[in-house]
């Protein structure tokens, strides 16, 4: 078992871990935060397959990671701000009692 | 397969566990913030500096000091807490967990199944002063791109979050 078997490993871990969360916590803000596990997996996978890759002077993992973490911060602040925005109809972040899209 | 690797993904395994599966939604921040270190701290270990410290200015430094907020502005008043605190195994529990499981085991098969090719394990040395030139020169138009979402998400986080009706509240 290489290194980068070993890293990919933990990577699909964390995914599960995120996807499990996304699935089973029922405050919207947890589930937020577990879809940002899952895209924080997808970004190891990219610097462990940039380190052992065959080419790691082109940097190309590197400046993926760079801008899947930007488009992960726009879209945990546009995420929270709509749960923010729900919650002021809503007076509630639970997923259950989210039931109704009317306002 | 190092010992380092072994801690590093330790502390990044149960920091992100114990955030999946505190009750208290601030004690489920703070184990993201420390499964989110790890990670940068893994980012560091694999060579690419720039990406752990931006790992952790934006994530540690950013995006949960965001989500405290949130939970603090949607929870003030009331009980931190998930409403059934019973731990007990419900339907849905078993389901997203059969799920997770389902993927990981799916995920493990595929890279433990096959045999292990060889892999440049030589050390890349990266400096900011490479990013900087790939990012002024070939991924220009990503990163003009990604200075449009960013405008794009800011007005719009602001817009979604402010009061539209101020006389009724």
């Amino acid at each position: 078992m290489n290194p980068l078997t070993g890293y990919l490993l933990l990577s699909a871990l964390l995914f599960s871990i995120g996807l499990a969360g996304a699935l089973l916590r029922r405050n919207a803000i947890l589930v937020l935060i577990g879809i940002e596990l899952m895209l924080n997996a997808a970004n190891l996978n990219f610097i462990a397959f940039w380190r052992y890759g065959p080419n790691p002077s082109a940097l190309t993992g590197v400046m993926f990671t760079i801008f899947s973490i930007t488009v992960a911060a726009a879209e945990a602040a546009v995420g929270l701000g709509i749960i923010l925005a729900v919650y002021r109809h809503t007076k509630t972040t639970d997923l259950n009692e989210m039931t109704s899209l009317k306002g | 397969m190092t010992l380092i690797f072994l801690i590093l993904a330790a502390i990044t395994i149960v920091g992100t566990a114990a955030a999946m599966s505190f009750r208290n939604p601030i004690h489920c921040i703070l184990g993201l913030t420390v499964g989110l270190v790890g990670l940068a701290m893994l980012f560091l270990h694999l060579g690419a500096q720039f990406v752990g410290f931006t790992q952790i200015i934006v994530y540690v430094g950013a995006v949960a000091i965001l989500a405290v907020f949130a939970i603090m502005m949607t929870q003030g008043g009331r009980r931190l807490t998930e409403t059934a605190t019973k731990p007990q195994i419900t339907p849905s529990l078993l389901v997203g967990g059969t799920v997770a499981g389902a993927v990981f085991a799916v995920l493990g098969w595929a890279m433990l199944g096959r045999p292990s090719t060889a892999i440049h394990s030589v050390q890349p040395v990266v400096s900011v002063n490479q990013i900087g030139q790939l990012l002024m020169h070939n991924y220009v138009l990503p990163l003009e791109i990604m200075a449009v979402l960013l405008t794009a998400a800011l007005i719009g986080a602001v817009i979604l979050a402010m009061p539209q009706e101020r006389g009724k509240r």
